[in-house]
């Protein structure tokens, strides 16, 4: 039986056991300082208070440094100096000119982008190979792009002469921590506004060096505050009496309790919120590819991505094949140490964020879905989640609804494509959506039906300051990035 | 480094920069080994002999924008905006010999100099940013009565001839260059006839800002000599004859109607912060229909 | 289905019923399309894999155990292809830990040549054969060079596929043609070179990949090393694919060959490592995975000797061939 290659001159032994070395990223190109302060006015000073909180290494769960907390004083003095520069510097500058500060920024982001990749991948959790190919050039390309139109926004398509709205509280999550100030900063920025960012207590650090960038491209003071700091912080900024815009991404709960809270008021708001995306699998899609797809979808930076395509759809007859491809790939994920150039998976941000991802696979097992992993070692100290898929997941189930926001998928199927989008939207989100078929009119009918406020077509978590992003339902409103993103900083 | 700066040293013999052209990212004499004498505007002394570009030099260089015209146009958009911003930020570092360049070519003062060489950087920064923003102002999505989703996209034309402005001859230069190569045309340009020495500086800027050998490919020469070949080529797309001499460009723009090229003419203020119009000018509206259904 | 189609009860005949044009489109058609996109953005992430010390030092020694050590020059001599063969059986005169590589590959005419030189020896004969590299003669034509080069000594025999039949739907055609030529090949090891660049889209690599499997071949090959671009890792990693799924419908396994272009270490690591997460451990072993390459060997000697002696190496201490 010819059923072996290998009967001629080279017989085939069975194949290398070929194991990585360790290949860690130098953790020397950026030096941590033993305190940081708050960015006020231009400068780096103490809280008020003088109380400070420390940030770890969610991997090793080593104390990194500590960091101010900014109390009401604090964010009366942030808001200050925004609006002072707003009046005098910012707003009346020439937009020509607010473009060049913008692309000193995106260069210094550039030249020091490996600074910032160890810097991100220390504070937060994730891979090297993240931080160094996603969320660092992107934040970068975000400051180019939006630099762009600072002096273009006649052509935006919002009036003759569109307006800045004075001094926005921007207030962003610890998932991706650089670019999301990014998407915050630059469209504000660009438009004519001054900012007071609240970075996420877990994640300072990348917003503070940010922050001395803004100081080495010589931006005037007061132009870009940043309050380190916990959830009060971020409430006492968003109610600010002197704040004109508010801008969140985070958990659709405190999305919420923002939106009471300025209930009323003149300000204005945008919200990214939570998600919990269809990834739709149709029996003629490119299999591998769709694979990949799914991977991306749900494991990159450890699921804890708003848009993760945490619900798989997968049409009944090619469920199997799916399932079996997607498992002897998860087998070839590597996990653990985040600065290892190699890893694919990283840690989970903090002890919190386990104990939610913890809770809610327990309650999948307890309500009846199959639990499979594959065998991987995890780390014994550091806050650790090894890649999860539920197969036999009903619509009903706690973890086919609620935002798990971890390495952890729901699988589950589908017969027609009617069925596809009834099952998709079927969900209080409404953040993406993936489609995985070589059909492209049915892209473009599931697209069309499909309420989500980003649709990726035989692609999934794919990002450019081109093109805008934000949810529907209560995955929030407004959006960022590309011209859309423009307008959640003008009167317009 | 010296405590106080270079003065220039009557005792020492200063090296003469020689102009050539600019074709397919090299710097060639012209094949026909012609040169001529380039004066200052003010005193009529002689500043460099420019090489004098032939018929045949001209067919080079379209030649060699072709071929770059590929790689160039399906270059992401934000790569074709890092690489305008790369060459803004070359200029600025080269900002005193460009000054020098344009007093001496346009007999104005110092300050009006740095002032326009100043204007020049924020041009092309000003186009630097459209790359990834001119197809969603001059694109978009066409709501047809139907089940087809339908929308539009600016591409650009190809190769196209930029006849120069003979008196600006940086800020008009890059005025008429950057929005034809920002989109992702390839550009043949006729530098100004009477002030080229800019505008082969510029191209040692563009040879060095990661712009691909052959999107700008700059002619020295008899500017009437030299877009007479350009306008009837065959393989050129479009031609802004904004630079040619009044009286030349009925003809100019008879010759180009022979293979239906896009004549653009824009007599701009350079002092002015420009509109999308010459970008516009020099792409091709693509729309694309898809049927939607399950 | 597929899979009980190749499961035939001797194991042989994989494609038993089914060779005419039709059927085999049918068939070839049927195949999960591939995304573009998607495979590109997949190898240039498994491009940035980070290989280090013992890690990168076992991969040079099993990529120079890969090696097929090829010349297909007009100007190629009896004496040239001597030399060659020494370098193949000790690839460092220097260093007798260095292994010798999997094969030299050389023009039928030079089989005999390389032969003698390579006696009984672990080092196998390639010969490309089947009028290498176009294609563009008769069945009886291609056929008599394959018998030319095994009698003359050859193990192993790369053939190229007619492209212009596959191009133009003539499975059936390409599918007798590799048959016949596996006939041939006797007990010598067949590889189908596909020439992809030819084929121009991934979805045709996967087809011509399996049409090739289907047929017989004991190897796919991307490139005659002829035509640009030759090996390219996208083009790898569907191959790559083809033969994991090929091997799970049918049990057989089917061996891969990247030929052409590869010339640094770096480059050859690089497959390496598309092999190891793409069809798995099974196929890093010379038995089912072959580099077409000649450079490329004393690239991998120098960073082999950096690995080693901790310091760069220079070219002028490693021979020419």
């Amino acid at each position: 039986m010819a059923d072996k290659a290998g009967e001629g001159a080279v017989a085939v032994t069975s194949g290398l056991d070929w194991q990585y070395a360790p290949a860690p990223e130098s953790r020397d190109v950026v030096a941590i300082a033993p305190r940081y302060g708050l960015f006020v006015n231009g400068e780096f000073t103490q809280a008020a208070s003088g109380r400070t909180f420390p940030t770890i290494n969610p991997a090793t769960e080593e104390e990194l440094t500590v960091v101010a907390q900014a109390g009401p004083a604090d964010v009366d003095r942030a808001v200050a100096a925004a609006r002072t520069a707003f009046e005098q510097v910012w707003g009346p500058m020439p937009g020509s000119e607010r473009a060049k500060y913008l692309y000193r920024i995106a260069r210094i982001i550039q030249e020091r982008s490996r600074e910032f990749a160890v810097l991100e991948s220390i504070d937060n959790g994730k891979p090297i190979k993240e931080t160094r190919d996603v969320d660092i050039p992107l934040a970068a390309a975000h400051f180019f792009y939006y630099a762009g139109w600072a002096d273009k926004l006649s052509y935006a398509g919002f009036g003759p002469d569109p307006r800045p709205l004075g001094v926005a509280g921007q207030v962003i999550p610890w998932n991706f921590p650089l670019l999301m100030a990014a998407w915050k900063l630059a469209p504000a920025l660009a438009t004519g506004n001054t900012c007071v960012l609240k970075p996420a207590e877990t994640t300072p650090l990348t917003a503070l060096l940010l922050a001395e960038v803004c100081q080495q491209a010589d931006l005037p003071p007061g132009v870009v505050n940043v309050l380190t700091g916990a959830g009060g912080t971020g409430a006492a900024l968003v109610a600010h009496p002197g704040v004109d815009k508010v801008a969140f991404t985070g958990s659709t709960e405190v999305g919420i309790a923002i939106t009471e809270k300025i209930a009323g008021s003149a300000k204005k708001l945008t919200l990214e919120l939570g998600g919990k995306a269809a990834n739709v699998v149709f029996d003629d899609a490119p299999i591998d590819q769709a694979v990949e797809g799914i991977v991306n979808g749900i494991f990159f930076n450890q699921g804890q991505v708003c848009c993760a395509g945490s619900r798989l759809l997968v049409q009944e007859s090619v469920a199997e094949q799916v399932v079996d491809r997607l498992r002897r790939r998860l087998a070839t994920l590597r996990v653990g140490d985040p600065l290892d150039k190699n890893t694919d998976l990283g840690a989970i941000n903090s002890r919190r964020q386990l104990e939610k991802i913890t809770e809610l696979t327990a309650a999948g097992e307890a309500e009846g879905a199959e639990r499979w992993s594959p065998p991987c070692e995890l780390p014994s100290r550091g806050y650790w989640f090894a890649p999860t898929v539920f197969t036999g997941v009903s619509q009903a189930h706690r973890i086919a609804r609620e935002e798990i926001f971890g390495p952890v998928l729901s699988v589950l199927t589908f017969r027609t494509p009617q069925e596809a989008v009834a099952k998709a939207n079927n969900t209080p989100y409404g953040l993406s959506a993936g489609i995985w078929t070589e059909k492209g009119s049915r892209i473009l009918w599931m697209a069309q039906r499909l309420r989500a406020g980003v649709v990726w077509a035989n692609t999934f978590n794919v990002f450019d300051p081109a093109s805008p992003f934000g949810g529907y339902k209560e995955s929030g409103f407004g959006r960022e990035g590309g011209r859309h993103g423009l307008a959640a900083y003008l009167d317009a | 480094m010296p405590d106080k700066p270079a003065q220039p040293d009557a005792a020492r013999l200063a090296v003469r920069k020689t102009y050539k052209l600019y074709v397919g990212g090299a710097f060639p004499r012209s094949e026909s080994g012609r040169s001529y004498q380039v004066r200052a505007a003010k005193g009529g002394e002689l500043l460099a002999f420019a090489a004098q570009a032939s018929r045949k030099d001209a067919r080079d260089a379209v030649e060699a924008a072709r071929a770059a015209f590929g790689a160039w146009s399906s270059a992401t958009a934000y790569n074709r905006g890092q690489v305008l911003y790369r060459a803004a930020e070359m200029i600025e570092g080269r900002a005193g010999q460009f000054a020098g360049e344009i007093l001496a070519a346009e007999g104005m003062s110092m300050t009006a100099a740095r002032r326009t060489v100043a204007a020049a950087i924020d041009r092309l920064v000003w186009y630097a940013g459209w790359p990834d923003k001119v197809a969603q102002v001059a694109g978009g999505a066409n709501q047809v009565a139907g089940p087809y989703f339908n929308f539009s996209v600016p591409e650009p034309t190809g190769v196209v001839a930029v006849i120069a402005p003979a008196e600006s001859s940086l800020l008009g230069l890059v005025s008429v260059v950057a929005p034809v190569i920002a989109t992702g045309n390839a550009a043949v340009v006729v530098a100004s006839e009477e002030r080229p020495l800019p505008a082969i500086t510029l191209s040692e800027v563009l040879a060095t800002c990661d712009l691909p050998g052959g999107v700008v490919n700059m002619l020295t020469g008899r500017t009437g000599e030299l877009a007479a070949v350009l306008a009837g080529h065959f393989d050129v797309n479009a031609i802004d004859i904004t630079g040619a001499a009044a009286g030349s460009r009925a003809e100019l723009a008879r010759l180009a109607a022979a293979n239906v090229k896009r004549v653009f003419l824009g007599e701009d203020d350079w002092a002015e912060t420009p509109t999308p119009r010459r970008m516009l000018a020099f792409t091709e509206t693509k729309t694309v229909w898809h049927p939607v259904g399950s | 289905m597929l899979s009980s189609q190749l499961r035939s009860p001797q194991g042989g005949d994989w494609l038993a019923g089914v060779s005419s044009d039709a059927a085999l489109r049918q068939l070839l058609h049927g195949l999960p399309g591939v995304d573009q996109v998607g495979v590109h953005a997949r190898a240039a992430a498994l491009a940035t894999r980070s290989i280090k010390k013992e890690a990168k030092l076992a991969a040079l020694d099993l990529a120079v155990t890969m090696v097929d050590l090829t010349t297909l020059e007009g100007a190629d001599t009896p004496g040239k292809v001597r030399s060659l063969c020494a370098k193949a059986m000790r690839p460092d005169p220097a260093d007798a830990a260095v292994p010798p590589v999997a094969a030299v590959c050389v023009y039928p005419d030079l089989v005999a040549a390389a032969k003698a030189e390579l006696g009984r020896g672990t080092v196998a004969v390639a010969s490309v054969a089947t009028a290498f590299p176009s294609g563009r003669a008769s069945l009886k034509v291609k056929l008599a060079d394959v018998a030319d080069a095994v009698d003359a000594g050859a193990d192993e025999i790369d053939m190229v596929i007619d492209r212009g039949a596959f191009l133009a739907g003539r499975y059936g055609q390409v599918c007798e043609e590799i048959r016949a030529v596996k006939e041939a090949c006797g007990p010598a090891h067949l590889k189908v070179i596909l020439e992809t660049a030819e084929l121009a889209t991934l979805d045709n690599v996967v087809r011509a990949s399996w049409l090739a499997m289907l047929a017989g071949a004991d190897f796919i090959k991307t490139s005659t090393g002829k035509v640009s671009p030759a090996a390219t890792p996208p083009v790898a990693l569907v191959m790559l694919a083809a033969v994991r799924d090929f091997e799970q419908a049918s049990g057989r396994l089917v061996g891969v060959k990247v030929a052409g272009g590869i010339r640094t270490a770096k480059d050859a690591i690089r497959y390496l490592v598309l092999v190891n997460e793409t069809a798995g451990r099974t196929w890093l072993a010379p038995g089912l995975f072959r580099i077409g390459a000649s450079s490329l060997l004393n690239d991998l000697l120098r960073q082999r000797g950096k690995q080693l002696s901790g310091r760069y190496q220079g070219q002028d201490y490693f021979t020419l061939d």
